[in-house]
């Protein structure tokens, strides 16, 4: 009772069951057969079986009755853990998106799962595994005003749909991406040493390639599924997903990059597709793989004008095909043979984007403000050449920005002026003047 | 300032020592391996081929010897208003702009040879794993001044992610 008059409140009871579902599964289909066939040989060797599934649950319930949480001033508190207690205190400021998370399962019974997603590594598991829908629904719109520094009773405020990819588009996107000419490249390949060694048996050898592609394709079209985007004063708004549902909210001032991505095999139907970068902590231990998906996409698969129409709804004023338009000198041909016809930079005072890809066209636009450190990188091909390449650092490790291949004296002031720029950008982000991008609340301190 | 401007003076080295360590570090590994090297041929086979082997030995750590003694000389750090400047590299150049309100943390380690000269390495982390400013072979007493003063610009000139 002092638990609750403290503002303490417990996931939901059903929690327990969702969590260890998979576990659960593969053990009844391990232990099932052999229960149920009754031989009493096999119903003695089940044993270790059923205990390891009643382990399972009583960790579950265990740990679900050690595990409590409540949003205290402007900090999201869970306590948890039963040999190893464990307090969490993620500070609202710090708050990079809210994701609810619905498992298939999850659907069926009602329930959510809430994360809160903070910027760097090993930042702790700040979610809430499981909230009944409305619940984590409520919750979001609390922590999201907490967060942006308004009363925690401010409710929601609406949201305007601005995109959302066709499914059918979709799905053709998905079997065309690049996974897919991996595969057609070894099909040739098996296709030429079967030819060539005389036995076709050698071709079977591709099979299980097959199934990881369509595995991939499949992943990606369960997470795609449906995706749409809608506009909401708070932050972008990210919904979709096929079997299991994601919805998350990315303030605004929280993009650390967009890029935009031209697959090889796209082309000939000018398909794009747009991803965004949010300074994520890396991968967890226990968590399901769709979940922390490496590429974020905004709009999966869309004509260039609906994908530079919402390019222009998050970073106003960007062409994200400039940087073609201020390619390398022609001699750098010689040291990037098959990206130089993506290669490129351009910038203003507000953004750098960069062009690269040897298969795939992608460019990457990075708000200066989000800069983390520039580095001129020149090997002994590049010298010769009197070439070099800047490098954009940013948060995290998935995506690079660079431009490659500049004139060398070029790379030095472009290093200069971007050095500058970035500068400037960042005095104006923590300057109190701008508020408009909410999000940057914690960026004052 | 710009880049193309800094002349070689205008970036503080790492220690003499540092060069040092290297050639003692070199010396270490290539003389064990000669001596076991060309006395084991000596011993079994001809004088010559162990004339041989040692004259190709010594050029192969001359070589070394110069490729470290260019590492050596290519360290260079330089303290701006708002910035670090690390460069490096004797094949591949590298020259890192890093500013101080984007640093996360410093870290001062020294390994055991290190310790033994008198030296530390000071790194500068930024959120993004692609940062890359390193600065090896600082007197100790050198390393705890940047340190402290990269942890004080760092706290002054913070910026949020």
């Amino acid at each position: 009772m002092t638990d609750r008059a403290a503002g303490w409140a417990r996931l939901h009871p059903l929690s327990p069951l969702l969590r260890f579902s998979r576990a659960v599964f593969v053990l009844l289909v391990a232990v099932a057969p052999r229960t149920l066939a009754g031989d009493t040989g096999g119903a003695r060797h089940s044993w270790p079986e059923l205990a390891v599934l009643i382990l399972a649950v009583a960790a579950g319930v265990v740990s679900w009755v050690v595990t409590r949480w409540r949003v205290a001033g402007s900090e999201l508190q869970i306590e948890t853990g039963f040999l190893r207690r464990q307090s969490i205190r993620v500070p609202l400021a710090r708050v990079q998106a809210v994701d609810i998370v619905r498992p298939l399962l999850g659907r069926a019974l009602g329930l959510a799962e809430l994360r809160v997603v903070v910027a760097g590594s090993g930042a702790g598991r700040s979610r809430l595994a499981y909230l009944r829908d409305e619940q984590a629904e409520a919750v979001r719109a609390r922590l999201l005003a907490l967060a942006h520094g308004l009363h925690e009773e401010t409710p929601e405020p609406p949201e305007r749909p601005i995109s959302s990819v066709g499914n059918g588009r979709l799905v053709v996107a998905s079997l065309l991406g690049t996974p897919t000419v991996a595969l057609l490249g070894l099909v040739a390949f098996a296709g030429a040493a079967a030819a060539l060694s005389g036995r076709p048996a050698v071709a079977v050898s591709v099979l299980p390639a097959i199934f990881v592609v369509g595995s991939a394709v499949l992943t990606r079209v369960n997470l795609e599924f449906g995706l749409s985007v809608a506009e909401a004063p708070d932050g972008l708004r990210v919904r979709g997903g096929l079997l299991q549902t994601r919805a998350e909210t990315i303030p605004y001032g929280r993009v650390q990059a967009l890029r935009w991505v031209e697959p090889l095999l796209w082309r000939p139907l000018r398909w794009c597709r747009l991803e965004v970068d949010v300074a994520r902590q890396r991968r967890e231990r226990g968590d399901d793989s769709g979940s922390n998906a490496s590429e974020r996409a905004l709009l999966p698969v869309g004509s260039p004008g609906e994908v530079r129409s919402l390019l222009e709804r998050v970073f106003p004023g960007v062409d994200p095909l400039a940087p073609l338009a201020r390619r390398p000198p022609a001699r750098a041909r010689a040291k990037a043979p098959l990206s130089f016809r993506n290669l490129g930079v351009w910038y203003d005072d507000r953004y750098v984007v960069t062009g690269g890809g040897r298969v795939s066209r992608t460019m990457v636009v990075v708000p200066l403000e989000k800069v983390q450190s520039l580095r001129l990188v020149q090997g002994p091909l590049a010298r010769r050449l009197h070439l070099a390449t800047v490098h954009v650092d940013l948060v995290g490790r998935r995506w690079r920005a660079a431009a490659r291949c500049r004139d060398a004296v070029e790379a030095a002031d472009l290093l200069d002026r971007l050095t500058e720029l970035a500068r400037r950008a960042r005095g104006r982000s923590a300057g109190p003047a701008d508020r408009r991008t909410g999000g940057s609340v914690g960026d004052a301190g | 300032m710009a880049v193309a401007d800094l002349t070689s003076e205008q970036f503080s080295r790492p220690s003499p020592r540092l060069w040092v360590a290297r050639q003692v570090l070199l010396a270490g590994v290539a003389g064990p391996v000669t001596v076991a090297v060309v006395g084991l041929t000596w011993f079994a086979t001809t004088v010559g081929l162990a004339a041989a082997e040692l004259g190709g030995l010594a050029v192969v750590t001359a070589l070394l010897w110069l490729a470290l003694r260019g590492r050596y000389r290519s360290w260079g750090y330089a303290e701006r208003a708002e910035d670090l400047l690390v460069r490096r590299g004797l094949l591949v150049r590298r020259l890192s702009v890093v500013p101080y309100g984007r640093m996360q943390f410093v870290d001062v380690t020294a390994g055991p040879i290190d310790r033994w000269f008198g030296l530390a390495t000071v790194q500068l982390h930024t959120a993004a794993a692609a940062s890359d400013a390193r600065i090896p072979g600082l007197a100790t007493a050198e390393a705890g001044r940047l340190r402290d003063r990269l942890a004080a610009l760092g706290e002054s000139q913070a910026a949020g992610l």
